[in-house]
């Protein structure tokens, strides 16, 4: 079963990466854009056959290794 | 006194360490981080570097490796502990010390001496030092010290900031603040004082003719208290 989980940095936690792309797309002409936050994306085969169980696996691995929960939020998909 | 430095893949600055350990009298052995019982030790320190490439977030890779659960035993019963700069973020991604330590406010990669002013002095490794404000130097990428209002309220409140960057004579403002860490923190204590996570290198500074001398200080001062 595949899993995918977004994880993103919390809301009031300074992103220079974020700030230095919209910066740039601003530069490159797309003028609109008035915020990036850049985040992480994992793909995670598991062997799990019910989903519910896989989920409740992949909650714990964010919670221990994936995230880190004093400045980022994890979405599991 | 027996010291030891653990080695990670992509610690850089392990040797510099074992050299200033010996050089002020710690009889120092090096530990591989897959082995899973630590040397008899007075003072462990998880080194500088790169630890698995910064993969994830700085050093928790490192954080989940076999020799950790022993380095956490230790610290937990009162052992010393000192990371610098990478061995700082990993004692952050084991949650021995409060908050995080985010990518530079400016986006770059500093290496560069600076300053920093010594906040609480009632531990193994400030007690009794003869200067306040060391020159130090910094390499790093990820050195923005960050927490919440509350964790810092409680930071302030246990007085477990241990050094913050400031300029020559102790001024600390935004000025001197190399990569936007909250309150110009450098480095700190967990609330026992035993555990202390520092960016700055002083194992770069123990060698008047090549760099500096406030690194000897800070070495020469923790074995005395050690002894």
């Amino acid at each position: 079963m595949k899993i995918k989980v977004i994880v993103t940095l919390k809301n009031g936690v300074l992103d220079p990466q974020g700030k230095a792309i919209q910066q740039t797309l601003n530069g490159m002409g797309f003028s609109n854009v008035n915020e990036i936050r850049q985040g992480k994306y994992f793909d995670i085969e598991i062997n799990e056959k019910e989903e519910s169980k896989a989920k409740s696996k992949v909650d714990e691995m964010c919670k221990k290794l994936l995230s880190n929960m004093v400045i980022e939020d994890y979405k599991i998909i | 006194m027996k010291s030891s430095v653990i080695i990670f893949p992509g610690s850089n600055c392990d040797r510099d360490m074992d050299v200033a350990l010996n050089k002020y009298g710690f009889k120092n052995k090096m530990v591989w981080h897959n082995d899973a019982e630590l040397p008899k030790s007075d003072l462990i320190v998880l080194p500088g570097g790169f630890s698995y490439g910064d993969y994830l977030r700085c050093g928790s890779i490192a954080a989940q490796s076999k020799i950790i659960k022993s380095v956490i035993n230790f610290a937990n019963s009162g052992g010393l502990v000192i990371g610098i700069c990478n061995g700082f973020q990993i004692l952050i991604e084991t949650k021995l010390l409060p908050g995080a330590l985010l990518r530079n406010k400016y986006l770059k990669f500093i290496c560069k001496n600076v300053f920093v002013k010594i906040n609480n002095f009632e531990n193994k490794y400030f007690k009794n030092i003869k200067k306040n404000i060391l020159e130090l130097h910094i390499a790093h990428n990820d050195g923005n010290y960050f927490c919440s209002d509350n964790e810092l309220k409680s930071i302030k409140d246990n007085n477990q900031i241990a050094i913050n960057y400031c300029n020559k004579n102790g001024q600390i403002s935004e000025e001197f603040n190399p990569n936007g860490s909250i309150n110009n923190i450098a480095g700190l204590f967990n609330k026992n004082k035993n555990i202390l996570g520092i960016m700055p290198h002083p194992e770069r500074m123990i060698d008047s003719f090549l760099s500096g001398k406030d690194g000897s200080i800070f070495f020469e001062n923790l074995i005395n208290n050690l002894k």
